[in-house]
């Protein structure tokens, strides 16, 4: 009874096949689709309908789905053109969702009415290839365009394809007959089978496969041993359930045990209280201590406890931020990994307090340099045969820039602020980082908006997407490494829309209204941890599996319990708002649903088919897993580095202009121009600014469309300078995210920062010895400033272990990464600046101390890349250091020359050192620049700098370039009196790009002009 | 608040909202500067309630992802549109009353029919015979466009607009009809905007026509004027604050001892509308 229907645009109309025929030719070219001849793509849309419908019915319903003006359809079959060379057809596998099949089946539903149980919509894309390749190529074009973990790729061959096409397509689900909890016999079990248990999973009674990790297996299956303990205690053997939310709610993902360890006992820097404790929390106690001291505003209204931290923003809003990371789905599925992750972290802003409407998004993604081809395989068979190939760095930064553009592009939230930073140690996993900023009011009916708690008697409330199997040990996966055990379950697709049509029931409607108590994401963990965790604010929870809306028939109850299907939220209703809330969900097209009841008695419960099947004290569940104690290491041997020892050339244009075009420095417009930064009004300082559009070091919203108050937001990262010293990479995040808010417009005593740990190996010593390092940083420098951490989120397994082409065993891990994000508030955005030069005439300023602080620059890894015999970056040794006294003077005095309207741009330098602040002050102003640096030297802001391309290229913190009307220099000057400055030149009406030492023409090292120098910033990634 | 006189006599804009749509909010707030009355009403409350629609003045489809563009930029929404809201779509047509559709909106109101070129049978199948199809590049882009006003238009919401500056943000957005389409759409004045360079010169399919639209047409409205759809984005670029080069003018105006002033051209479409009710 499947039919299907196709669509096809006519001649000369769809782009995408042309696309994608000249992306197969690059892939081709770069080896990973054996050489052929294409001279044609084209794309048909394809729907198999598996309903009862009539032939009428189905030509009424097919002409739904097209536009007569450019698209033609088939009832019924297929296009068969016979000149097709191979046919490739793209469906997705049993269970994934399919968006575009929700959408067809709700329009049918609309005009025939629902459909049955065993009626299903699917969609598939067919690509007709024209040319001539082989049958190898073909395959490689179907994963090339298709992900085997998530999607069904079938060939035809042409001869085959014009007499027959493809079926329908029909992929159902199979799962278990007679789903149901087991006992698992743990009270009675050696300790070295418990242990396997830990790490590899419950043994399934049927298959008895291990069913996925549990990840209770740290220090020696500790873990493992107090659950044993727990229940010897109360004389039964737990359920799979309850072992399975134990090991979610347990998992590093959820609990940061390595955060909340005890470090370091017994040596002369211990750390009983933890990391956490005492240099992230700790740091912003001291901060609002000391603001109460200086008699401050404290403006924080909820941090570290919520699904985002909460300001203060005017009298009627607060702004939420957070930040997540989604590293490791996106290395299975790119496209999944990152559409899921920036549409979770949405539900970080929806679920903080009462719920608060998002309004930007945030990114930055690590990635390795996408024209490197590195093959990685996971597995070697014993045969020697590699097996498990990863994706490409070029595949897994299309589909995640893919993902976060479908994400927030659909979800009708702008995503302004963000980078990249390329570094072949990101080829194992790369970083994925999504944030958001909402919008929360400061009172919810009658209460604290950033407030929420669930009573005993509230309804467990269940909205938003069905629930599969998709994302199933997604909490316990992400604190492993990556290896040949890593699930496939553990990917999700994301559905913007319906996420959208929920986050407007709540936040446009439901939450207004008083309707519900408490509200939090079902992220990592599923309902396992959302529930139980909502919980806490009443004493406890008894749900019925039963009642929980499925995508597909056979789960077991644990399945259902800690799946991760996405665009679910939890909330707490009160009995007599229960049936206006449905109401108000009904109307908004979202799926609402009663699964159980909060309650005091202090027990986490859940029943399926009238078993209990969890029945846990709440507060074993919660606080059963004791801190772990750790020793860390730190050996300054493992960080010496060897730096270039060629000459400076005297003529360092060549060097320049190939800086701009480091993949580090690029101008990122392919990326920015793909993601939406202008929806809900409130863009001003966007990504990129100035006629000639460079990037932004930090971009500027403004939340609330008809007040003139704003945010500043930024991200900074300097994952290299960990190859040297991680206090100092950590040191200069924080410095240069502070610097980029000031350089907009931002204000010291309005900001505040999230951190994002993304470390490697951390269980071992040395690992964690950088971590302490690093997060020492953190406490000193944002204590220095006053700018205190309101959010954060680690990821502790960044480390890929595999095979190389070779077939040799290797280990990747990630640079220790820690990303900062900036949040200030802003009480007038007209106070804004950007780093674009404005007027000709203007005079050049250098502002801040020019160090010799080569180690870790994008300067010394370009030298060493291009040495002959050499071919990879130079480290070097003087990383930059934060000098944080020196610093806050000089924040101080551009914030104030900032606000009052004395400076005409204002740039951050950042990487690429004073050099690439200047061109890009140029070519953002599309304006030439005449500097003379001597003016440096003369006026005492270079310290021991004794070569030009270091002072050029120098990594030192706390500087500015800034261009000012010669109207102003005086009060500008004045401004910044006590603070290191250098006037070094002027804005020019001629586009040239002259840099000299002393003023005579002899003297000039740097001649270029403007268009060239933006010919090597836009290049790199033109054309991805 | 009380409704006053002088709020009744303000045109009521009806926003669509809901299954997708996420421009509504700013559009909105273009209207209620515009001294409209605006209301953002849910889909579904629109067709529970078929009066809202015989009560406004003015019809607003905003931009947004409805129904995730799957099957295609708008069409789904469309289709439901179509299927329960015929009557009143075709009542509020007949009557002298104002439409505006952007970017997704202008793709819902183009499958729907809102366009008819050489004939007025609006909302059927035959006023289908313009489209807006994947850009050149089949890749969804956001950047800041010029557009110029065709002197020819019919179009009630561009009078005394010349140029404006403001983003487009869409994959979907090359305009496309046959050559007789094109031919009459010409003739008959419906060609509203095109896409020009930075110094008003045509396009001509050039870089400053983002998406490879026929003609660097980038907006259109149906033979009376009334009905009006574009692709770029108006409503997020009626204030000084919001557009790109903001600060740079901001400069050049204080060099000149002078201030940007705070509204740009774009709000003159929404003060359009509300001035025909005049």
């Amino acid at each position: 009874m499947a039919a299907r229907i196709e669509v096809k645009y006519k001649e000369g109309i769809d782009s995408r096949g042309e696309v994608i025929r000249k992306k197969i030719l690059a892939l081709m070219k770069e080896g990973v689709i054996t050489q052929g001849r294409v001279d044609s793509v084209e794309v048909v849309d394809a729907y198999t309908l598996n309903a009862a419908l009539g032939g009428g019915r189905l030509a009424e319903i097919a002409e739904t789905l097209r536009d007569p003006v450019t698209q033609d359809i088939m009832i019924g079959s297929a296009f068969r053109p016979d000149d097709v060379d191979y046919a490739i057809e793209i469906g997705f596998l049993p269970g994934v969702t399919d968006n575009v099949a929700t959408t067809v089946r709700k329009g049918i539903e609309a005009r025939l009415g629902s459909l049955g149980p065993d009626e299903s919509m699917h969609s598939t894309r067919v690509l007709l290839i024209k040319g001539d390749i082989s049958s190898t190529a073909a395959g490689q074009i179907g994963t090339a365009f298709a992900n085997p973990l998530i999607q069904k790729i079938k060939l035809q061959r042409g001869a085959e394809f014009a007499k027959e096409g493809f079926p329908p397509y029909v992929p159902k689900v199979t799962l278990n007959d007679d789903p149901r909890e087991s006992v698992i016999p743990i009270r009675d079990m050696p300790d070295d089978e418990l242990k396997v248990i830990a790490k590899k999973g419950v043994i399934d009674p049927v298959n008895k496969k291990h069913r996925g990790p549990l990840a209770l297996d740290a220090d020696n299956a500790e873990p493992m041993r107090i659950i044993k303990e727990y229940f010897g205690g109360i004389g039964r053997d737990p359920t799979d359930v309850e072992l399975e939310c134990l090991a979610q709610t347990w998992s590093e993902h959820c609990k940061h045990t390595l955060f909340a360890a005890a470090l370091d006992e017994g040596t002369s820097d211990p750390l009983p209280g933890g990391l956490f404790k005492t240099y992230i929390r700790g740091a912003t106690e001291k901060i609002r201590a000391e603001w109460k001291r200086l008699g401050r505003d404290d403006f924080l209204l909820s941090v570290f406890s919520d699904n985002s931290g909460i300001v203060k923003f005017d009298g009627k809003w607060a702004i939420t931020d957070k930040v997540e990371t989604h590293n490791s789905p996106s290395i299975l599925d790119p496209y999944g990994g990152s559409i899921t992750g920036i549409v979770g972290v949405d539900r970080d802003a929806v679920g903080a307090g009462e719920g608060a409407m998002p309004f930007s998004h945030r990114f930055y993604f690590c990635f390795a340099d996408p024209r490197i081809l590195r093959a990685l395989f996971k597995k070697k068979a014993d045969d020697g045969t590699l097996e498990e190939r990863m994706l490409s760095s070029r595949s897994i930064m299309d589909g995640v820039i893919e993902g976060v553009k479908d994400g927030g592009n659909k979800s009708g939230i702008p995503t302004p602020q963000g980078g990249a930073f390329f570094h072949e140690r990101y080829s194992g996993k790369p970083l994925v980082f999504v944030g958001v900023q909402g919008l929360l009011p400061m009172e919810v009916a009658g209460k604290p908006g950033w407030e929420k708690k669930a009573e005993a008697g509230d309804l467990v409330v269940v909205i938003g997407g069905r629930v599969g199997m998709d994302g199933i040990h997604g909490a316990t996966f992400s604190s492993e490494s990556m290896d040949a055990g890593s699930p496939m379950g553990a990917v999700q697709i994301g559905d913007p829309i319906t996420q959208k049509k929920l986050s407007d029931a709540i936040c446009k409607e439901a939450r207004d209204l008083g309707l519900y108590r408490s509200i939090t994401d079902n992220g990592a963990g599923g309902l396992s941890c959302s529930v139980y965790e909502m919980a806490k604010e009443c004493g406890g929870a008894t749900i019925n599996v039963d009642n929980v809306p499925l995508k597909y028939p056979g789960m077991r109850p644990d399945q259902i319990l800690i799946s991760e299907s996405q665009e679910r939220m939890t909330l707490a209703v009160p009995r007599d708002k229960i049936e206006q809330f449905m109401a108000v969900m009904q109307k908004h097209d979202v799926e609402a649903t009663v699964i159980g009841e909060f309650n005091d008695s202090g027990r986490a419960v859940a029943t399926y088919q009238g078993r209990t099947v969890l029945d846990l004290d709440m507060e074993f569940f919660h606080d059963g897993l004791p801190q772990r104690h750790l020793k860390t290491t730190w050996t300054p041997e493992l960080y010496m580095h060897d730096s270039p020892m060629s000459d400076a050339p005297d003529d360092m244009t060549p060097l320049l202009l190939k800086m701009l075009g480091r993949l580090n420095i690029c101008s990122k417009e392919m990326i920015f121009e793909q993601f939406d930064h202008e929806v809900q009004g409130g863009s001003v300082v966007k990504p990129m600014v100035g006629k000639g559009k460079v990037d932004s070091d930090a971009t500027v919203t403004r939340p609330v469309l008809d007040s003139m108050k704003g945010v500043a937001t930024t991200q900074a990262l300097f994952p290299r300078y960990s190859e040297i010293d991680t206090y100092h990479m950590a040191a200069c995040a924080i410095d240069t995210a502070v610097r980029n808010m000031i350089a907009v417009g931002g204000s010291l005593e309005q900001m505040s920062l999230l951190d994002n740990f993304c470390w490697c190996s951390s269980d071992e010593p040395e690992r964690l010895g950088q971590l302490k390092r690093a997060a020492k940083a953190c406490n000193d420098v944002s204590t220095a400033y006053l700018t205190p951490l309101i959010s954060g989120k680690d990821s502790m397994f960044n480390t890929f272990k595999g095979f190389d082409e070779k077939g040799n065993p290797i280990k990747v891990d990630v640079l220790p990464t820690l990303m900062i994000s900036g949040l200030g508030v802003m009480d007038d955005v007209e106070k804004c600046q950007t780093l674009d030069a404005k007027v000709a005439g203007d005079l050049v300023y250098v502002v801040g101390m020019t160090r010799d602080e080569m180690g870790g620059s994008e300067y010394y890894a370009m030298v060493g890349e291009e040495e002959e015999g050499r071919g990879k970056e130079y480290i070097g040794e003087n990383v930059p250091k934060v000098d944080t006294d020196t610093n806050l003077k000089t924040y101080k005095a551009m914030q104030d020359a900032v606000h009052s309207g004395l400076v005409a741009s204002c740039a951050s330098v950042g990487l690429g050192g004073l050099a690439v602040a200047l061109a890009k002050t140029a070519i953002g102003g599309q304006l030439g620049m005449d500097i003379d640096v001597k003016n440096m030297y003369d006026n005492g802001v270079v310290d021991d700098v004794e070569r030009l391309d270091n002072l050029l290229f120098s990594g030192s913190q706390g500087r500015f370039v800034v261009t000012v009307d010669p109207s102003m220099q005086a009060k500008f000057e004045e401004k910044l009196k006590g603070v290191a400055f250098s006037r070094v030149g002027t804005v020019t009406e001629d586009k040239n790009f002259i840099v000299k030492y002393g003023s005579h023409d002899v003297n000039v090292f740097v001649d270029t002009d403007v268009g060239k120098m933006a010919e090597s910033y836009k290049a790199t990634l033109r054309g991805y | 608040m009380a409704t006053t006189t002088s709020e009744m006599a303000k045109p009521k804009a009806l926003i669509l909202s809901g299954f997708g749509i996420n421009c509504e909010r700013e559009t909105d707030y273009a209207f209620e500067i515009a001294r409209a009355r605006p209301q953002i009403v849910h889909i579904n409350d629109v067709i529970a309630q078929k009066s809202l629609i015989r009560e406004c003045q003015i019809l607003v489809y905003p931009g947004g992802f409805v129904n995730g563009d799957d099957t295609g930029s708008g069409l789904a929404c469309a289709n439901y549109l179509r299927d329960r809201l015929l009557e009143e779509l075709l009542r509020f047509i007949e009557s002298d009353r104002l439409s505006i559709g952007i970017c997704n909106g202008f793709q819902i109101m183009s499958h729907l029919g809102m366009f008819p070129v050489g004939h007025d049978r609006y909302l059927t199948g035959d006023a289908v015979q313009t489209a807006l199809t994947f850009n050149t590049s089949a890749r969804y882009r956001d950047l800041w466009v010029k557009l110029s006003a065709d002197p020819a238009s019919k179009c009630v919401w561009t009078k005394g607009i010349g140029m404006l500056d403001l983003p487009v943000r869409h994959g979907e957005g090359r305009f496309y009809a046959d050559d007789a389409t094109m031919q009459k759409l010409r003739e008959s004045g419906q060609v509203v905007f095109r896409y020009v360079n930075e110094d008003g010169s045509p396009a001509k399919g050039g870089p400053a026509n983002p998406n490879g639209s026929l003609d660097d047409v980038a907006g259109i409205c149906d033979p009376t004027g009334r009905h009006f759809g574009l692709m770029p984005h108006p409503e997020v670029a009626i204030h000084r604050t919001q557009d790109a080069l903001y600060t740079l003018k901001r400069e050049l105006a204080k060099r000149g001892g002078k201030d940007v002033p705070d509204e740009t051209g774009c709000m003159r479409l929404f003060r359009n509308a509300v001035e025909y009710f005049k």
